[in-house]
């Protein structure tokens, strides 16, 4: 009996079902992926790395295969002072964000740039190397691969950094423990200007995944919260426990990404700890118990440099 | 169930595969519900049960979201598909061992997926949450054979023509394989950038859209009639339903995303389409309710009836809020606040959840030739229900046009929070009352299989009277 009667039908529903593909996937896939990256997007991509996301080489969002974000304030090959700078440091076998391996994600002009002056097309994974975010004379950003251009070395470079910023391995940590199931990443176009900042433009996610925009917002926009509050204590206590600094929050406790140890090598005690924040909490102690500082490799070390890295 | 596994196929009686998928999707629905109330527990009182860091609120609550859509609805579908669509085709299930492996291996699936989850690994993306092995498994282990199972079902009919119900069933289950597809590609790609965060949207939109709100529908134009015994209505407007849900549906997927800076053009694009799922709503709701003229007693007397007809009624809100929340006017005051959260579970626990309720109700009846244990426990789940879902639905949407003002006034977010928290409450005791319907109609249903009264051959189940 099949189908035979509906013939018509069954063209009609393909026909339909096509064109509101090609509207809805092809059209909109063509318009976005013509835009070019903004500077925005070029930081974004050499700080968070490939993906952050689940994939083969972090399959359990550990944060691990991410470069390195240095502040700089002397050249690491010469040792000469140089003005502040920031560059992203890949060790070798440290995987590219898709807009150092993929012709389209960086946009015509950047794309240009980069080869031309940043030599990009000179990196390889297996090699790594150290990049920066510049502009241009046309005010055009562009990579610069300063392993190429400058000689900067990985271990020369990381010997050399004021500080190392863990915010690619914190966005994994962030993917993770689903931060953004409360937190938006977005300021919204209409009104969020004032409390939350800029909100985001066309091409200042080329090459970001995932993008984490979030959709229920429980809680304040993170997009920009490094330069509302630089404040690595008040982080550090808040993600410990953020009814510390924030009686009314809402917010779970993160004290378990401390991990075993704190920065001296100290054992973490959370119930100890809890123990002591409760008789606290009644009225019994005058002071909260101290925050331990986690430790360099602790995951929460790794999250609040993600956090303070939103500018 | 699992002594069929190995079974001839002749062996197993019909209907195996409808009752493995019924009792699995109930046990699924207690589960979920349990989540969203420990998950509301914690928005409430956040550091309850502190202590427990797998039970944080991060890593439970895509846990939630997954173990209602693919634990309760789908699997609710699932058992009503292998019901209905022999059914109205006048012939047997196409397999019934497939159908009692598809439902073990669902099950299977569907743990090791929410385990992954609930670990943290998690491809990042809202509702295509997880990571592609898993999605690989969905699309080929759990949802081919099953759209197979209907398809051959209709395909082997000894009826001339099919029926609404089952041509929205052999679409919405050919829409989902190519929309879970297509809206899983950017993990296998790896696509990037704003590309990805559209292809979420398209994909959470269109699998809500093409999968949970037609086969919901479908599913009450078969109850409706048939416990009624109303012919439906129009086939026409079933028609103009089911194409404007093809054309109108599958299109709007931008107004999820109205205040990112996508292209201007697709937002005023789906905003516009996203009015015109209107038209299939309108439809719907009419068709349904000009079916039970002459009947609305059975509203009232009838619990598969109560359950479908509270679904058609709350679509009705729901297709409102739907149809207008997304355009500019309204949707930059109430974007991403828990008006959104309200308007999702009017879509999910109000319309659809009442009417696969009542799906399982009657199949579980009609399959196992048993009357329904106990009006009373059915009429004390119906309410729970509906009362829990409605000071869900009530405390979110306060909570979320609260947040709404305190955008554009541009208050200091923890005074949302304080502002929220009594709603909040609320929100935890709607979704208890939810939970613990569920597990009397676990037990109402487990004792109608054991001890209900037999159903006469040649009678339909509302025709018997109720002994308790």
């Amino acid at each position: 009996m099949a189908f035979r009667e509906y013939k018509i039908g069954c063209w009609m529903f393909g026909i339909a079902l096509s064109l509101s593909m090609f509207i809805t996937i092809v059209l909109p896939g063509l318009d976005i992926s013509s835009m070019s990256s903004t500077k925005v997007a070029l930081e974004k991509q050499l700080t968070y790395g490939w993906e952050s996301g689940f994939n083969y080489y972090d399959p359990f969002l550990q944060g691990k295969d991410k470069p390195i974000k240095v502040t700089l304030t002397k050249s690491p090959k010469t040792g000469a002072a140089i003005d502040k700078t920031h560059a992203y440091v890949f060790p070798a076998g440290t995987h590219f964000p898709d807009g150092l391996t993929h012709d389209n994600i960086l946009g015509d002009g950047v794309q240009q740039v980069s080869e031309s002056k940043g030599r990009i097309g000179d990196a390889t994974e297996e090699k790594g190397g150290v990049f920066l975010v510049q502009t241009d004379a046309n005010d055009t950003p562009y990579i610069e691969y300063a392993t190429a251009t400058r000689g900067w070395t990985v271990a020369a470079t990381l010997k050399a950094a004021d500080e190392q910023i863990l915010a690619g391995s914190g966005k994994t940590i962030f993917v993770r423990e689903g931060c953004w199931w409360c937190h938006t990443l977005l300021p919204e176009e209409t009104q969020d200007w004032q409390d939350f900042g800029r909100p985001p433009l066309v091409g200042d996610f080329n090459g970001e995944s995932p993008t984490t925009f979030g959709s229920d917002r429980k809680a304040p926009d993170l997009l920009h919260v490094g330069s509302r509050n630089s404040s690595r204590e008040w982080m550090t206590m808040h993600f410990f426990n953020p009814r510390l600094v924030q009686p009314h929050s809402i917010m779970p406790r993160y004290d378990y990404l401390w991990g075993d140890k704190d920065v001296d090598g100290k054992a973490v005690d959370l119930a100890a700890w809890d123990e002591h924040f409760m008789r606290y909490a009644a009225g019994d102690e005058i002071y909260p118990p101290e925050v331990p500082i986690p430790a360099a490799d602790s995951e929460a070390r790794k999250l609040i440099d993600f956090v303070l890295n939103l500018k | 169930m699992l002594k069929y596994l190995f079974a001839k196929e002749d062996d197993i009686p019909q209907g195996t595969a409808a009752i493995f998928f019924g009792v699995s999707s109930i046990a699924w629905f207690i589960i979920g519900t349990g989540l969203g109330s420990f998950n509301a527990a914690k928005l409430a009182f956040p550091d309850f049960f502190h202590g427990l860091y797998a039970l944080q609120f991060g890593h439970m609550r895509q846990v939630h979201v997954h173990a209602v859509i693919f634990g309760w609805i789908a699997m609710a579908f699932a058992a009503s598909m292998m019901y209905i669509t022999p059914a109205l085709g006048n012939t047997k299930l196409w397999s019934e061992k497939l159908g009692v492996w598809n439902c073990l291996l669902y099950n299977v699936g569907l743990c090791l997926a929410l385990a992954l989850l609930w670990s943290g690994v998690t491809s990042g993306r809202e509702y295509s949450d997880h990571i592609w092995p898993i999605d690989l498994y969905i699309a080929f282990v759990m949802v081919v054979p099953w759209s197979l199972n209907v398809w051959m079902t209709i395909l082997n009919r000894r009826t001339q023509g099919i029926y609404t119900t089952n041509w929205f069933f052999a679409a919405c289950m050919f829409m989902t394989i190519i929309v879970f597809l297509i809206g899983n590609m950017p993990e296998w790609l790896h696509l990037t950038g704003l590309n990805e965060a559209y292809m979420t949207w398209w994909f959470a939109h269109n699998i809500l859209g093409l999968l949970i709100t037609p086969v919901a529908a479908a599913i009450t134009y078969y109850i409706v009639p048939k416990v009624t015994g109303n012919p439906l209505y129009s086939h026409r407007v079933g028609h103009l339903h089911f194409w404007s849900i093809v054309v109108f549906y599958s299109t709007p997927a931008a107004h999820h995303l109205m205040s990112s800076p996508l292209p201007e053009w697709l937002k005023s694009f789906a905003s516009v389409e996203g009015v015109l799922i209107l038209v299939p709503a309108v439809a719907y709701v009419c068709n349904i309710l000009l079916t039970m003229q002459g009947k609305w007693a059975m509203f009232v007397e009838n619990i598969e009836i109560k359950f479908t007809i509270t679904g058609v009624l709350l679509a009705i809100p729901l297709n409102m809020q739907g149809g207008f929340q997304q355009t500019r006017a309204i949707n930059w005051y109430i974007h991403g606040t828990g008006w959104i959260v309200a308007h999702a579970h009017l879509a999910l626990l109000g319309f659809s959840t009442f009417a696969e309720a009542a799906a399982v109700y009657y199949g579980m009846q009609v399959l196992l030739r048993r009357k329904l244990y106990s009006a009373s426990l059915a009429n004390f789940h119906f309410w729970m229900l509906l009362i829990g879902f409605s000071l869900y639905w009530t405390s979110m949407t306060i909570s979320g046009l609260i947040q709404g003002a305190a955008k554009i006034y541009e208050v200091p977010y923890v005074d949302v929070v304080i502002a929220e928290h009594p709603y909040m409450i609320v929100r935890w005791l709607g979704g208890t009352m939810v939970f613990f319907g569920n597990i009397v109609w676990l037990y109402n249903m487990i004792m109608t299989a054991r001890v209900g009264d037999i159903v006469p051959v040649g009678r339909q189940p509302a025709e018997v009277a109720y002994t308790r």
